[in-house]
């Protein structure tokens, strides 16, 4: 798989390490109610969908950036890939 | 009826037009006790329990394409029971007992060949957490043995010993561990449970499940709704796809694992052999290919196929511990889906909709666990009470903090 990186063009996947699903960039509230409950989910479940897929990949052997990008997971095509914190900011956090 | 030498001997006779198929392709009954979903080899080993233990037979295993289309069709064989905590260990070691006794009792040539298995170590802390390990297999009454670097000479002197990197200093031998033919695992199971009146229904792809306030009472099939009083569902990489449809999030990610069979070569290698130092493990076949394997590739996929960086992992492993593979040519690979649970361990429960039960997470260890697996979940099934020596692999462990994480490695289901 090639992932093409947004700051350094098309980098073999080998280079990067997959963590998993992208929902994880939001964290549950901790001071909300049913944390507990809240942080089991985010922590232990997953939606491990067949086809689109938007997780979390991080150029460990390159520029060190973490990165979204969308792949399906039955034909390993992927989809687009753009830097975490564009995500992160689009989805309103700060940093 | 039932295979013998003598009934060999009396089919060359007669020009062998006695041999009839070895299971019904019987049309899927409106209703049944219990529907298997999934006809690997957990599925149709629960089957064969449920009939032999229990003596429930209005059973039907539903099977999305042909038995053996799975992972109990692509796995690299090896069976063992050299775990180390105590929610695990017991239960590979009935396993290995029941592989011991599986071919007499269910009356088909599986090909167990305990031929051992050995780990290798490269260094003394390794050689200490192996010792931990070792006697963490004596409790569940398991046969450990630690080697040192001249006992591993005896058995394989054709190890690279004075590697620089990666020197081998001795193993932690299991002679009782081994290989079984994989395919004859699922046609002896289906065989066995078929006899006893179990329905084995290929190309039956679940679709969804007949839920009424909570209880599930049969499922959708692309051959139309059947009900049953209890549904389990054992589908191993397709876990996530079908719990979802009756609403159920999983500790799972579905990962791809590759194989690899080397050309026919004489016989080398003695049993089944693993690196300490990375991820290598190799077999040689009977009819001498070597059968080896090693890491996931690492991120999420139901494409069945991995790709090269894996592949180069893997050679490269096998290089380090045996340079004089290096000329041998690769004949196959292909690739599995393996459902990685958030620990590495599996799950045999009930779930929280009455009358759907659950088993998976097999990670890429599922092979060894299929007859104790099945016997377990048969009566779980049967009797409504969790088998002793499954007890702890509950689908809310990580709720209770109960993990049953043998790596240490946390919930990162690649790291597995
Ligand atoms: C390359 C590879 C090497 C491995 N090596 C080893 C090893 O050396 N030792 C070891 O112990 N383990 C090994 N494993 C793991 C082991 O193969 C699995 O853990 C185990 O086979 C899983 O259980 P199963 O046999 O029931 O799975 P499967 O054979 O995959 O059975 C699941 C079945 O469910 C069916 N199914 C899916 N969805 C549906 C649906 N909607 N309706 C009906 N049916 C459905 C599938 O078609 C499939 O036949 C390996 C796995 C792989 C991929």
């Amino acid at each position: 798989m090639i992932i093409n990186h947004p700051l350094l063009g098309p980098r073999d996947a080998a280079e990067f390490v997959h963590l998993g699903d992208a929902a994880m960039i939001d964290r549950p509230d901790w001071q909300a109610k049913d944390a507990a409950e809240a942080f089991h989910d985010y922590l232990y479940l997953r939606d491990n969908p067949a086809g689109t897929y938007r997780e979390l990949w991080y150029h460990e052997q390159g520029d060190r950036s973490w990165l979204v990008v969308i792949r399906d997971t039955i034909t390993h095509d992927i989809k687009n890939v753009e830097l975490a914190r564009d995500h992160a900011r689009r989805r309103g956090r700060s940093r | 009826m039932a295979y013998s030498a003598f009934r060999i001997f009396r089919e060359s006779l007669t020009g062998n037009r006695g041999w009839k198929p070895v299971w019904r392709e019987p049309e899927p009954r409106p209703d049944y006790d219990i529907i298997i979903v999934g006809g690997g080899g957990h599925g149709l080993s629960t089957a064969y329990y449920l009939a032999r233990n229990h003596g429930i037979t209005r059973v039907a295993v539903l099977e999305k394409g042909w038995l053996g289309s799975g992972n109990v069709g692509r796995n690299t064989t090896i069976i063992r029971s050299n775990y180390m905590l105590p929610g695990n260990q017991p239960f590979y070691e009935l396993s290995l007992k029941l592989w011991e006794g599986l071919e007499q009792d269910f009356n088909f040539n599986a090909m167990v060949s305990q031929r051992g298995v050995l780990n290798l170590y490269h260094s003394d802390p390794q050689r200490d957490a192996f010792v931990r390990r070792g006697n963490a297999m004596k409790l569940s009454g398991a046969d450990p043995v630690l080697l040192d670097e001249a006992g591993v000479r005896k058995l394989c002197p054709f190890l690279d010993f004075d590697n620089a990197r990666f020197p081998i200093r001795g193993g932690l031998w299991q002679p009782r561990g081994g290989t079984v033919r994989h395919d004859a695992v699922a046609w002896g199971y289906a065989r066995g449970a078929d006899r006893r009146g179990v329905d084995i229904i290929q190309n039956c792809e679940v679709t969804g499940f007949l839920i009424d306030s909570g209880v599930c009472k049969g499922v959708e099939t692309a051959r139309g709704p059947i009900r049953a009083k209890s549904v389990a569902v054992a589908v191993a990489g397709s876990s996530s796809r079908v719990m979802a449809k009756a609403g159920i999030r999983l500790p799972i990610e579905s990962h791809v694992l590759q194989a690899f069979v080397s050309e026919g070569l004489k016989p080398v290698l003695p049993g089944v052999i693993t690196f300490g130092a990375g991820h290598f493990y190799v077999s040689q076949s009977d009819k001498g290919g070597l059968v080896f394997g090693g890491d996931i590739d690492g991120y999420n996929s139901y494409a069945q196929r991995g790709n090269l960086p894996a592949v180069e992992d893997v050679c490269e492993g096998g290089m380090a511990i045996m340079p004089m593979i290096g000329r041998a040519r690769l004949l196959r690979m292909w690739g599995g889906l393996v459902d990685m649970s958030m620990d590495g361990s599996a799950f045999i429960d009930r779930t929280e909709i009455d009358g759907l039960f659950f088993n998976g997470g097999w990670c890429y260890g599922g092979f060894k666990a299929t007859p104790a697996s099945g016997f377990c979940f048969a009566h779980l099934l049967a009797t409504g009470e969790s088998h002793p020596v499954a007890r702890q692999m509950r689908l809310d462990r990580f709720r209770r903090g109960k993990l049953i994480d043998e790596k240490g490695q946390g919930a990162q289901p690649n790291l597995h």
